[in-house]
């Protein structure tokens, strides 16, 4: 055991403090086991078939399709950090840069997974690359998905090259040194990917005629939910890798980002955010008074079934948008702490619900006149592969931060500063 | 002039009786699936039961085949398809699926207002000695992939083959009739190409009694449907313009 021990400490960053070795991984062994669940779940779902979920041919998406748009957007955090600082030059936010790729390589990688299983036959995923039709929002996102898990993976390399056995090779340190010349060149490719991807999965739903909760009107070949997407995902992207690295402080018991950068990132999220807001309400009151009623359908009738009523709307544009977007923009309120979480939770949690209304909510809702309102509650095997995924991503960043230099500001990473 | 084939469903005249349901599925070899719910099989033509929502001798009940539409405008499902498994046919106004080139990602069935695309949640199978009753003509669907009515396509390929045996063009109108219209014991469901004026389906989709579904998202259905009560048409509008117990 003293020799595995020996072995762990020679891999992470010297003068690093981290648990211990069977601290470390009594820590893993719970997140282990979901992951094991999950991988067995999504197995079955692959061996047998989708008839292992309760999705059905009225409720086509289900659980893992509003799983899919929700860390996507939360992972935005990752291209537009590496927008901000590489292409607008805001070396502030460098401390936060390498935790933001991992979170958004783990979105990424995590959304791509759950999607092979989505699919009915994942072994003619190449058909969309060799068939692609350009008209299909779909095509467009498989595309830029595959292109940016791609990118993420070559911004995640130079991290990983980067750990402390690993970069005595003197030929993954030239490697290394060689792809972090390159990164500028990569955030810039991430960035117009992700922009587009960002948008063309608001547009996955805003096109469809057929389904006039969803359906907007937009500038060219766009919906306005392409837009709004992308300000979402940009406006909470941010608020996610404040909470993620809130909670990584949590459990390391100690700093790990200087406080301004929070503020910096709050500051972003909630300006960003405000402005989503006004869209957000703008798009609203255009499809409510102009979009709905051009398709024969009464807005409001949408909002009759429970428990889509109103009230969501009103959570989802003023308590998850406009409150948090006040909060983190108003600097006496961005520099405590628990305000600084709660409106950073408030503004991801107002997201993925405005993915679970696109996605679930407009399933759910009739469109013939005699279509019942319909219901839908996934099955194990469902739930298990979301939090399969979930663990697998609290798997990397655990073994990511214990063993690769994710904030690199701290010099030694000696600090010892507790989290107040 | 290109073909619009197309048909005229008369309500009145449906009994609910289930042939055409029945017919489509031996015509298309679709398997009989005992485990599915009224939610996972395959129904490339169903018929709902609808009420008027009144009871005792105020109540009254339609019972509404409804299959593909075939929409001749913005075709929801041929525009999202990523792989273009999905085509309108400019020749005949048939939106053809094609199960071979389907990735089974079911965006098709999310756009579809009418509900009417089915996805393959179990491999086929038939009980012993019924996959001797297979129609050799259609090929039989793996799990995993969108089907939905054709409008029994291998029906106008043979079609076609015969005028071609016999030096001709164009196709007898008389040879190329779905199953559903076949088997239909009362006459309700009329097909024919909505394209020529003198068709006597093309004249039945313009009567004061036809209607189409969902008319006004603009996707220009090619199935109408027709009814001398004044409530059955009321159908043809969104949710939100009719109340009525749903089936």
């Amino acid at each position: 055991m003293a020799s595995t021990v020996l072995t762990d400490r020679r891999w992470i960053e010297r003068g690093a403090e981290r648990a211990s070795l069977p601290q470390f991984l009594l820590w893993l062994a719970p997140w282990v086991v979901v992951l094991a669940v999950g991988i067995y779940a999504g197995g079955l779902c692959l061996y047998y078939g989708l008839n292992q979920t309760n999705m059905d041919n009225r409720f086509a998406f289900g659980l893992w399709i509003f799983f899919d748009l929700s860390i996507i957007a939360l992972g935005a955090g990752a291209f537009f950090t590496g927008f901000l600082v590489y292409l607008l030059k805001r070396t502030d936010l460098r401390p936060i840069l390498n935790t933001a790729v991992v979170v958004g390589f783990i979105c990424y990688s995590g959304a791509v997974t759950i999607l092979m299983i989505d699919v009915g036959q994942p072994l003619r995923a190449w058909f969309t690359f060799w068939y692609p039709n350009t008209h299909s929002m779909l095509t467009e996102i498989t595309f830029c998905i595959t292109c940016y898990l791609l990118v993420l993976s070559i911004e995640y390399l130079p991290i990983l090259l980067r750990n402390r056995q690993l970069r005595k090779l003197p030929s993954f340190l030239v490697f290394e040194h060689q792809l972090h010349k390159l990164m500028p060149v990569l955030a810039g490719v991430g960035a117009f990917l992700s922009f587009f991807h960002q948008g063309s999965l608001g547009g996955l739903y805003g096109v469809l005629r057929g389904r006039p909760f969803a359906f907007r009107q937009g500038f060219f070949l766009w919906p306005s939910t392409f837009f709004l997407f992308i300000l979402s995902a940009i406006a909470s992207g941010p608020s996610f890798l404040i909470l993620v690295t809130a909670a990584a402080e949590k459990v390391a018991g100690k700093r790990l980002v200087p406080r301004e950068v929070f503020q910096r990132l709050a500051f972003i999220s909630g300006a960003l955010l405000g402005i989503y807001v006004i869209a957000k309400a703008i798009d609203t009151l255009i499809w409510l008074n102009i979009t709905s009623p051009s398709l024969g359908f009464a807005p409001w009738q949408f909002y009759i079934y429970r428990p889509f009523g109103t009230s969501l709307l009103f959570v989802e544009i003023v308590l998850f948008g406009l409150i948090p977007a006040l909060l983190l923009t108003y600097r006496r309120t961005a520099a405590r702490r628990g305000w600084l979480l709660t409106a950073a939770g408030l503004a991801c949690a107002g997201v993925v619900l405005n993915r679970f209304r696109l996605t679930i909510q407009t399933l759910a809702l009739p469109t013939l006149a005699f279509d019942p309102f319909l219901q839908y509650t996934p099955s194990w095997q469902e739930v298990a592969s979301f939090a399969g995924v979930i663990a697998y991503g609290v798997i990397v960043y655990s073994l990511s931060y214990r063993y690769l230099p994710l904030f690199v500001q701290l010099k030694g990473d000696r600090s010892h500063v507790s989290v107040d | 002039m290109s073909t619009r084939y197309g048909m005229v469903i008369d309500l009145d005249r449906c009994t609910g009786c289930g042939a055409c349901m029945v017919a489509c599925a031996a015509e298309n070899n679709v398997p009989p699936l005992p485990q599915a719910t009224s939610r996972t099989g395959l129904t490339p033509m169903l018929v709902r039961r609808v009420s008027n929502g009144m009871e005792g001798q105020a109540r009254r009940e339609v019972f509404i085949p409804i299959l593909c539409m075939h929409c001749e405008h913005e075709t929801p499902c041929v525009s999202v398809c990523p792989q273009q498994a999905v085509e309108l046919d400019k020749g005949t106004g048939i939106v053809m699926q094609m199960p071979q080139r389907c990735l089974g990602c079911r965006y098709c069935m999310t756009a579809c207002p009418y509900h009417a695309r089915y996805f393959n949640w179990w491999d086929p199978a038939w009980p012993q000695g019924m996959e001797k009753s297979l129609n050799p003509g259609v090929a039989v669907r793996m799990r995993g992939v969108v089907e939905k009515c054709n409008l029994c396509h291998a029906r106008l390929h043979s079609a076609k083959e015969k005028a071609a045996a016999a030096g001709k063009r164009e196709i007898d109108p008389a040879d190329y009739v779905p199953a559903c219209v076949e088997a239909c014991p009362t006459a309700a469901i009329q097909f024919g190409n909505l394209a020529d004026k003198d068709d006597p389906v093309s004249r039945e989709a313009h009567s004061p009694d036809a209607f189409r579904f969902l008319e006004r998202i603009g996707t220009e259905p090619k199935v109408y449907y027709k009814s001398g009560e004044a409530w059955v048409r009321a159908l043809k509008g969104s949710v939100s313009e009719v109340e009525v117990k749903r089936g």
